[in-house]
């Protein structure tokens, strides 16, 4: 009996091993392989404002956001839509990569000065 | 003043509701509030260290060190969760046996507790150096005065304070039969949240860039920025708008957890057989 329980342990652990095997193997097909040719976009934060507000880039490429914090205090760059969370300190930058976009309207706004920092990324 | 204690406690809601669940688990076991407290000072010198580092980390890893340190954190935050969990399936029975016979709340055993206390610090660290940031901007940049920034960051604290104290309270009137298994499946969700936090600063980074697209939006019936959302969002890892991403992170770090704990469970009482043979 105790060797029956041992033995289904042990079928246990196999599997929780190949479970284990199948979950790291699924993780790795996800880690992206080189980057195609990318666009840059700069956005500039002063006065708790973005500059510009509006920005249009093509769609299908990956971007890469510079924003600058010209501003002495920190400012959290998020959009709900682009999925980023960034924290800018008072006077740096920060560089942000977004996934390559269907034609549209994203929003992202400052999450520390929400009433005056918006801002719209327009894809077309 | 207003807007301050909103945005702290907005800030402070994840880190008061893993405070509130690692109280209700640990009900009843020695050094309990000291480890809590410890993980709770450790954070916060965390995040004075990494508020001031802000732009320093920022700017590592060719500007992708603020979301791998994030995610870095996350992720040992879902492993020690992960670990409370497996301890207390091999442990849970026993614990639990203990707590009826003695018919006190009283358990020696250690438990996970430095795990929970790890995840508390790290909890803290991630939304306090936010805090620290946001507070130090305000005090160097705007016209708010010392007194009003203070009474502000003091209420939105005193909010988050109160949102752990509801959460432990609502907890610890579960009988103590139902406490475990309830506070395992909590467990669960706020570790799978947590990893589908992580994967998304990992796609911030570049480094993963698969199934990037939202596969629902319920952001219309719940937006996760609203109070209960955000809750939500902290309690079971909702979010308005997933990726598939998070998706896959969220469903596998359920599933290895509830496979884990079944394996783990050890078969029924083969110890006490032996004790009375």
């Amino acid at each position: 009996m105790t060797q029956f329980r041992r033995g289904l342990r042990s079928a246990g652990l196999m599997t929780t091993y190949s479970a284990v095997l199948a979950v790291s193997l699924l993780v790795l097909s996800l880690v992206s392989q080189p980057a195609l040719a990318q666009e840059t976009v700069e956005i500039s934060i002063s006065n708790h404002r973005f500059q510009p507000a509006e920005v249009k880039v093509p769609a299908g490429k990956p971007l890469v956001l510079i924003v600058k914090n010209l501003d002495a205090s920190a400012e959290e760059f998020e959009s709900k839509v682009l999925k980023i969370e960034k924290v800018i300190a008072g006077k740096s930058e920060a560089r942000i990569n977004v996934r390559p976009l269907t034609p549209g309207r994203y929003k992202f706004y400052g999450e520390f000065h929400e009433a005056t920092a918006q801002g719209v990324l327009i894809v077309e | 003043m207003l807007s301050s204690a909103i945005i702290v406690f907005r800030e402070v809601i994840e880190a008061g509701i893993i405070i509130g669940i690692v109280l209700a688990v640990t009900r009843g076991v020695h050094w309990r509030v000291p480890m809590v407290l410890a993980g709770l000072a450790i954070g916060v010198a965390g995040s004075l260290v990494v508020a001031t580092f802000a732009g320093g980390i920022s700017a590592a890893l060719a500007g992708a060190g603020q979301e791998i340190f994030n995610s870095l954190l996350l992720g040992t935050a879902v492993c020690m969760l992960i670990w409370h969990n497996v301890w207390m399936a091999s442990h849970g029975r026993e614990l639990a046996c203990e707590m009826r016979q003695l018919g006190s709340e009283v358990v020696t055993g250690k438990r996970s507790l430095w795990a929970l206390a790890i995840v508390i610090a790290i909890a803290v660290l991630r939304e306090g150096s936010e805090v620290v940031l946001f507070m130090y901007g305000i005090a160097v940049s705007e016209t708010a005065s010392a007194a009003e920034l203070l009474a502000g960051g003091l209420t939105g604290f005193a909010l988050g304070a109160s949102l752990s104290a509801l959460t432990y309270w609502g907890l610890v009137t579960i009988p103590a039969r139902y406490l475990f298994s309830v506070t395992g499946w909590l467990i669960t969700f706020l570790a799978a949240g947590m990893a589908a936090q992580a994967v998304t600063y990992l796609a911030q980074a570049g480094i993963v860039t698969a199934l990037g697209d939202i596969v629902w939006d319920t952001s219309a019936i719940l937006p996760d920025s609203v109070l209960l959302g955000r809750i939500l969002h902290a309690l079971l890892g909702y979010v308005d708008q997933p990726t598939g991403l998070q998706l896959v992170a969220y469903l596998g770090t359920v599933a290895v957890m509830v496979g884990l704990s079944h394996l783990i469970a050890r078969p029924q009482q083969p110890k006490r057989l032996v004790a009375g043979a």
